[in-house]
């Protein structure tokens, strides 16, 4: 199925989402990498707000290109970047801020589509390195909060129009792409071995 | 003596070049890889890396947003003269690039993770530096994904395990990498000599157009095997699933020590950006990975 969603996204549409699911989606999303996750967790911890309510929000695991423009900014690049490395915050940070959609590459752990089932979010992959197609989505830029944290970990606010094809790797009802994916290399491990001569445990 | 100047301007052409347009071995293999693919997902992903590919070269904006810790390859020419004043005209030249291209400003403080804002800082550009026949010094702009080198490998195995050993490790690297280093990828393998050595030999390997073989048949002979193991794997483009999980392995050895076998593992995302050029003794300049 295809889907053109709009930001913020009620729990009731994502949980329409299943793996293999194409989603483009249209609205106001931000980047967050390793220390903007840490930051936003860390306020909350404190009782502090973040600079942008979540609720519903896209999150996109990208470090922009980004090139000064008439006073603003304007994103060059756009990819996404390893998704794995957020697995250290992104279940608290689900559960603190409750966004609907995890956009990423490489895909996520266990817990993560735990806290995903529990609180209605997915996880979807854009194809990683194609940064110039996903930086034409991106209409304007709205802002940059962090910005101390340098340009690839700063958290950037970006409209977006039709941000996609964003693939579902992660759903909210327990199913994997990923963990799918995986499962089928680790049966494919021992013939592997075979082919190479390779017979220790 | 060489103009630094002249050295100056042609890092940032280096680094534009590689940052904006793949190498022409590396876009041929991408378009192979599309056409042995079965699956819609396999598919989908490598349309959009080539579509992406030829829109970074039309509006000429670098071909993945993450444009590397900068590294270079430098092979001094015996007979080239002295190379006073290199490191920081290629410093200079990194630091422009980063402003004009523009690159993403990559560079920061292992510990306190503060961003020196232009791509330089300690020991960075990283340069590393050979001696050749010729009359010219060649540089080689190698900006290197951090993505693809957070998946590299180290491990000294056991002489007694053999081959066998080296395959293993080779391919559990590649499995435990999964869709990370954003494949379909070059994988560098580095056996023997010393830890830091099987790990330069890994990285050096990258540079190898795909498709070229090692000298040595023996090891011509590992290099296609690997990479028919990794290919049937199943992991395919981005981790996704599907038939092209890398699209070469490169080996290269050093003798080792008699107690000793390290193998080195360094991965490559499909952008796979180098671009090298010359600058002959008499200021002349070409530019070899790149048609003009």
């Amino acid at each position: 199925m295809e889907y053109r969603l709009r930001i913020p996204i009620p729990e009731s549409d994502v949980r329409k989402l299943k793996i293999g699911d194409i989603v483009y989606v249209t609205g106001t999303m931000v980047t967050a990498r390793d220390q903007a996750h840490r930051r936003a967790l860390a306020l909350h911890k404190e009782g502090k707000p973040i600079p942008i309510d979540l609720r519903g929000g896209v999150v996109f695991h990208c470090g922009p290109v980004v090139k000064k423009k008439d006073g603003g900014w304007e994103i060059v690049a756009a990819g996404p970047t390893t998704s794995t490395r957020m697995e250290l915050f992104q279940a608290e940070f689900i559960e603190a801020f409750r966004p609907s959609i995890i956009v990423g590459k490489g895909g996520m752990g266990p817990r993560t589509a735990e806290a995903m089932k529990k609180f209605g979010a997915v996880y979807c992959d854009f194809t990683g390195g194609a940064a110039v197609l996903a930086a034409k989505a991106v209409e304007s830029v709205r802002g940059v909060e962090w910005f101390e944290l340098g340009i690839p970990e700063a958290m950037w606010i970006l409209e977006v129009k039709d941000f996609g094809p964003l693939l579902v790797t992660i759903d909210s009802h327990g199913n994997s792409h990923h963990a799918n994916v995986a499962k089928i290399v680790e049966e494919n491990r021992p013939k592997i071995y075979s082919m190479l001569g390779i017979t220790s445990k | 003596m060489v103009d630094a100047k002249l050295v100056e301007d042609l890092a940032v052409d280096l680094l534009r070049l590689a940052a904006i347009e793949l190498p022409s071995d590396v876009k041929g293999a991408l378009e192979k890889a599309r056409g042995q693919e079965s699956s819609d997902i396999a598919k989908a992903n490598l349309d959009a890396i080539l579509e992406n590919i030829r829109l970074a070269e039309s509006m000429k904006r670098p071909v993945c947003q993450d444009t590397g810790l900068i590294v270079f390859f430098l092979n001094v020419g015996h007979d080239f003269g002295s190379v006073k004043g290199v490191p920081e005209a290629i410093a200079k030249g990194t630091k422009r690039a980063t402003e004009e291209i523009p690159l993403r400003p990559n560079a920061v403080h292992p510990i306190t993770r503060k961003n020196s804002g232009d791509n330089t800082g300690a020991y960075v550009p990283i340069l590393n530096w050979s001696y050749v026949e010729g009359d010219y010094l060649e540089i080689t702009a190698f900006p290197k994904g951090g993505g693809s080198e957070n998946m590299t490998f180290f491990s000294m195995v056991k002489p007694g395990e053999g081959i066998a050993g080296i395959k293993k490790f080779v391919i559990d690297s590649v499995i435990s990498s999964g869709g990370q280093p954003c494949p379909p990828t070059i994988i560098g393998v580095g056996v023997g000599g010393t830890a830091d050595l099987a790990m330069k030999l890994a990285k050096k390997c990258l540079l190898r157009p795909i498709g070229q073989r090692h000298s040595d048949p023996e090891i011509a002979k590992l290099e296609e095997e690997l990479l028919k193991a990794i290919n049937s794997t199943g992991i395919g483009p981005m981790g996704l699933g599907g038939n092209i999980t890398s699209l070469d392995v490169h080996v290269d050895y050093a003798h080792c020590h008699t107690a000793s076998l390290p193998v080195a593992v360094n991965t490559q995302c499909w952008a796979a950006r180098r671009a090298t050029a010359r600058i002959y003794k008499d200021g002349s300049v070409e530019i070899l990975s790149h048609r003009r």
